[in-house]
């Protein structure tokens, strides 16, 4: 069990690290992929601070061990929430876009070019 | 049961979906000033936010009596359902919430509104979570109506268009989702330790954490102060904001005025009340973190607001980097942490949202009538009004800056006494006292500039503002210049609910009646390791 609770600790860790360091970068695509990976693992993190268990039921049933809903719960209305921001966030960074003709976070095309240069 | 609590929060649902249904006038902005739709979305969003007003009046007066009021949705019972708690800080916010909300609404209605589309629905939308987040009565509900006040300030800020509030719109937008992403860590952390997100389950349970769990607790505790300095701008998280505000459209700015008051009211909810000092040897106490932190943040934040305010280069900014500055001067005399720093805290935020509101809609009256000079501080042809406009911005620069008699005075002067016996006097005297001097300098200067630096040769507008317009921004003004006329019952009002907020036990006694109110024991049954006391019920055995 410390295992399976190992292997998700260091998951969440890292797409939480992959999630903010695409989040620093220059363009809005990758920022909106971290914000994306940001909110999973924020999701899963909610989810398993209600404890791993397995093969228990989330409900009381007299005398047996039980599951903690509520986390579950939590995290169903955070992937509602997540999933509504994200589809704005997506179409802002379409109309950033087409008003500034670029699509570097600040709006300054050079900024862009030189972001890309280093990249390439 | 009394169905007031909830109609804060329904009324501007209701409305919302209504003007949906409604419709609007399809983004003509041009043709749509006079639409007929239009034309019925105002008159229900204005007569829906003079409701509002009505009802938070009307709470106000219950919760003066001071009792606090308990909805409990579905009627189940407290930790396991939601609740609704109105005390006398959650009413005062409604109402200053809806003060500010009907003379803007009155504004927008001036033309602002036909140059998107939805505007009164989504301004609906953003009541209902700025409401939903004053009376929540636990923690995950706070996240939702943040939520909910966010998705609808995302698109109010675009709301008229153009390059510079979509650059702007992008990092709002980015960082607020950043800041929510932290806001579900810390409160999962604060699940997972207490097994509980209801305010008063909760001050009932963090001081008996304890060991390596208590420090967890703490960590989660910061995170979220970090979540709400972000959302009430204060240092070093309070960049985003001037840029943001400025780039709004007049009415949105006013409105957003209030919104870095609902980071204010987080911080005092939570770290104030749930994690502070709740007597006896609790073992975990975040005063000992917090108090050190918050103060010379809190000082920060106000020197760095009127740093920036003297270096505006237009009406907006300036107005939106004295945002920052009044966020800082009530987020000091929070962190003094004492009841008549609180009371004092209180009634300057008060004024404070109502006089930058209205100094918001002031910047743009005078931008119009300055040709394509506009808001920015340079000479440009003359104001057609220089009387009106003139003594509004001079009224509102004196009591922004705390000159006597006006409420920005007795406000500070109210966080100064409060703070004399404290060990950081000095530099709280200071810094507000130069605050409010730096603040006079950074208004005068820009009034001169604006009034008296005028060009003969440049084009200058021939018409006044309309008196709609004007009516909206004398109303907010002179809303809170009112304060310093009732300052005496609203000063006994605001030491009343910071003494409210010290009293843990009755919180608990109004919310977990059923549950043995301050010494309720509510039944954690999934906790991993096992009690020490042999348990109650069969589930609370582990695996």
């Amino acid at each position: 069990m410390t295992s399976l609770e190992f292997l998700l600790a260091s998951g969440i860790g890292w797409v939480t690290a992959c999630g903010i360091w695409l989040l620093l970068r220059g363009r809005t695509f990758p920022v909106v992929l971290g914000l994306t990976l940001l909110g999973y693992a924020v999701n899963v993190f909610i989810f398993a601070m209600g404890r791993l268990w397995s093969g228990v039921p989330p409900i009381l049933a007299g005398g047996s061990a039980v599951a903690d809903p509520l986390p579950q719960a939590l995290v169903l209305t955070a992937i509602v929430i997540g999933f509504a921001t994200t589809g704005f966030v997506i179409e802002l960074a379409l109309r950033s876009h087409h008003e500034s003709g670029t699509d570097q976070v600040d709006g300054r095309p050079e900024a862009a070019r030189r972001d890309g240069e280093g990249a390439a | 049961m009394n169905h007031l609590p909830v109609l804060p929060v329904l009324l501007p649902v209701l409305t919302a979906v209504l003007l949906l249904l409604i419709g609007d006038h399809g983004g003509d902005a041009r043709g749509g000033h006079g639409h007929r739709k239009l034309r019925w979305a105002r008159a229900l969003s204005v007569g829906s936010a003079l409701a509002g007003l009505l009802i938070a009046a009307r709470l106000v007066a219950f919760a003066d009596g001071g009792e606090l009021l308990v909805y409990r949705l579905g009627d189940w019972p407290a930790p396991f359902g939601i609740v609704l708690v109105v005390d006398r800080l959650s009413a005062l916010l409604l109402l200053l919430t809806a003060c500010v909300a009907l003379p803007v609404l009155w504004y927008a209605a001036g033309g602002w509104d036909a140059h998107g589309r939805h505007f009164h629905a989504l301004f609906h939308f953003q009541l209902m979570g700025l409401n939903g987040a004053f009376v929540t009565g636990d923690l995950f509900n706070l996240f939702v109506f943040f939520e909910v006040l966010l998705i609808a300030s995302y698109v109010l800020l675009l709301h008229g268009q153009g390059r510079e509030r979509y650059r702007a719109g992008v990092h709002y937008v980015v960082l607020n989702l950043a800041a929510s992403a932290l806001f579900l860590v810390g409160v999962a952390l604060i699940y997972a330790f207490t097994g509980t997100l209801n305010f008063a389950d909760l001050a009932l349970r963090v001081p008996r954490v304890s060991g390596a769990e208590a420090g967890v607790l703490q960590a989660a505790a910061l995170v979220l102060l970090v979540v709400f300095g972000f959302k009430a701008a204060l240092v070093p998280l309070a960049l985003w904001l001037p840029a943001t505000y400025a780039a709004a459209s007049a009415p949105v700015a006013a409105l957003f005025a209030i919104m870095t008051k609902v980071g204010v009211y987080a911080i005092v909810r939570v770290h104030g009340v749930v994690f502070g000092d709740s007597g006896g040897a609790s073992a975990l106490v975040v005063q000992p973190l917090l108090l050190p932190l918050l103060l010379p943040l809190a000082l920060a934040t106000c020197a760095l607001g009127v740093t920036g305010a003297l270096a505006a280069h237009s009406l907006p900014r300036l107005v939106a980097w004295l945002t920052v500055a009044s966020v800082g001067t009530i987020l000091a005399a929070i962190g003094l942490f004492g009841v008549a720093a609180w009371g004092a805290a209180l009634y300057y935020l008060a004024h404070s949202t109502l006089v930058i509101a209205g100094l918001f809609l002031l910047a743009e009256l005078v931008a119009a009538q300055r040709g394509d000079a506009g808001g920015r501080l340079e000479p440009a042809s003359p104001v057609a009004q220089p009387a009106l406009l003139g003594t509004l911005l001079l009224l509102a620069a004196a009591s922004n800056a705390g000159l006597p008699p006006l409420p920005g005075f007795i406000g500070k002067l109210m966080i100064l006494e409060a703070s004399s016996s404290h060990p950081w006097a000095a530099a709280v005297w200071s810094v507000v006292l130069l605050a409010g001097f730096f603040t006079l300098v950074g208004l005068a200067r820009a009034g001169s500039i604006l009034f008296w630096h005028t060009r003969a040769d440049a084009p200058g507008s021939a018409s006044g503002a309309s008196p709609r317009l004007v009516a909206a921004t004398v109303a907010l003004l002179g809303a809170g210049v009112a304060m310093s006329v009732f300052a005496a019952p609203l000063q006994r009002y605001t030491l009343d609910a910071a003494r409210q907020l010290g009293d843990r036990a009755a919180y608990a006694r109004a919310v977990l009646p059923e549950t043995g109110g301050e010494r309720a024991v509510t039944t954690r049954p999934y906790r991993v390791t096992p009690p020490r006391t042999p348990p109650p019920t069969p589930q609370e055995v582990p695996r």
